[in-house]
């Protein structure tokens, strides 16, 4: 086969740990069909020899699911915020350059931190409280029409992609990103949900909440599972708007 | 009370200043400048009754420069908050985004020429407001081309504020409302645009 000899050419931005300079390094990993850049990771993993030859360490990455719904192997590809998992070698361009999302601190290579996010869901109440001291019994029912709609926000794998995208999201701002204020509105619009929604409505409007959100409208661009972030977030905004009149007027 | 603290509510006031009554003023301000077209006297008459309203000193302070100034103030910290990152993200709205910041910028240095040329002047130097006052201004090449390029900024920053400012009010909620209400602004900026350079080529 012709295939073969064929070489992947890949520039990876690494980095040692959480505290040294980033750097870049090249490598040549031999190609099969259907490779996915997590397979082209588990190849430098197999044999860490860079492209001028000479023995490294083997780059790190993080991955879970390998089917694009846990959010943990995000990473710049080609300069776009993807997952690693669902990103297939033959749709590239070479050579394909791989670096850690910047929104995040880097562990090390590949590998960020991104527990801002699931701060964020704690502080915007991502859930639905159910926990009493008896059976509470069953909850009203959601509406079809609702669910369809709720079942695509429900999606959202915190991956970190609308994070890394958005032009107000960075070191100077305290904006929590596109993707808690989604989780919002898929859980104000929960039937049993609902009856914590202005707790949800009163976090987020504090510091760094939904009025730092500047319409670039990048996240719904890039979001690897096509959530409607910028209506969720025109829907929360409209939520806030009642509810903070509601609040001042009674 | 720190603004960190207030967020919120400072981004709202921004918000809604930039459209009542910044934006409307600023409309108007390009309707009367327009009848500098239909001659030096009707131009001269339009100014004369915008100075002689009463309480100006009130009105002035209250609709136009404490909102201006906060609008301004405020604006230019979030424009300098933002990573623009147009080169990797080549969507249209986000060049509108970082044209908000832009224009927003280029406004607020294009203002505070355009009312110490025009107010304090006026207000200390004994200078008369009146059209040889604007068309001694833009007379050369220069100040002119510098106040199209202030006067199309200040448009843009107006008509795309609209759009934002229905999304952030939670107004157009939908892809579509958001796509309806973009083509009126592109209507709006082209028919400001027409009154606002109309206006000051009338001048020159």
């Amino acid at each position: 086969m012709v295939e073969m000899d064929r070489k992947i050419h890949l520039i990876i931005t690494r980095q040692k740990d959480a505290h040294s300079e980033p750097y870049k390094e090249e490598f040549l990993v031999p190609y099969r069909p259907n490779m996915n850049i997590i397979s082209a990771l588990m190849e430098i993993q197999k044999n860490a020899v860079n492209a001028k030859g000479e023995k490294t360490t083997p780059v790190i990455w993080e991955s879970v699911c390998l089917e694009e719904v846990c959010g943990a192997c995000s990473m710049v590809i080609n300069g776009k915020p993807r997952q690693a998992c669902s990103t297939l070698i033959d749709q590239l361009t070479e050579p394909i350059t791989l670096a850690p999302m910047s929104t995040f601190p880097v562990i090390r290579d590949l590998m960020v931190d991104r527990q801002r996010m699931f701060d964020a869901l704690k502080r915007v109440r991502a859930w639905v409280p159910i926990d009493g001291t008896y059976d509470l019994g069953p909850g009203p029912r959601m509406p079809e029409k609702t669910r369809q709609w709720a079942y695509e926000l429900s999606k959202c794998m915190t991956c970190g992609c609308c994070l890394e995208a958005c032009p107000n999201v960075n070191n100077k701002s305290t904006f929590i990103g596109p993707a808690p204020l989604s989780q919002v509105r898929l859980f104000n619009a929960h039937p049993t949900g609902a009856m914590h929604k202005e707790e949800r409505l009163t976090a987020i409007m504090g510091d760094g909440g939904i009025t730092a959100c500047g319409n670039s409208q990048n996240c719904v661009q890039v979001c690897p599972k096509g959530i409607p972030l910028t209506t969720s977030i025109a829907q929360v905004n409209r939520q806030v708007t009642k509810w903070s009149f509601k609040r001042f007027f009674g | 009370m720190g603004v960190k603290n207030n967020q919120h509510f400072y981004r709202k006031l921004h918000s809604l200043l930039g459209i009542i009554p910044v934006g409307i003023f600023m409309t108007v301000h390009l309707l009367v400048n327009y009848s500098a077209v239909w001659g030096i006297d009707s131009y001269n008459k339009a100014a004369n009754f915008m100075v002689n309203l009463p309480f100006k000193y009130f009105l002035e302070l209250f609709v136009i420069f404490l909102p201006l100034l906060f609008h301004g103030i405020y604006g230019v910290a979030i424009a300098l908050q933002a990573k623009n990152n147009i080169g990797t993200y080549h969507y249209g709205r986000n060049w509108k985004f970082f044209f908000q910041r832009i224009t927003g910028l280029i406004a607020f240095v294009f203002i505070i020429w355009h009312v110490w040329e025009t107010k304090i002047q006026v207000e200390f130097n004994g200078v008369e407001a009146n059209y040889h006052l604007m068309a001694g201004i833009v007379d050369n090449g220069i100040a002119l081309t510098l106040y199209i390029i202030g006067i199309l900024s200040c448009i843009y920053h107006f008509v795309n504020g609209i759009w934002t400012f229905l999304i952030t009010w939670g107004i157009t909620a939908s892809p579509k409302s958001q796509k309806v209400t973009e083509y009126i602004a592109i209507g709006l900026f082209f028919v400001l645009t027409f009154v606002g350079i109309r206006a000051i080529l009338a001048f020159a």
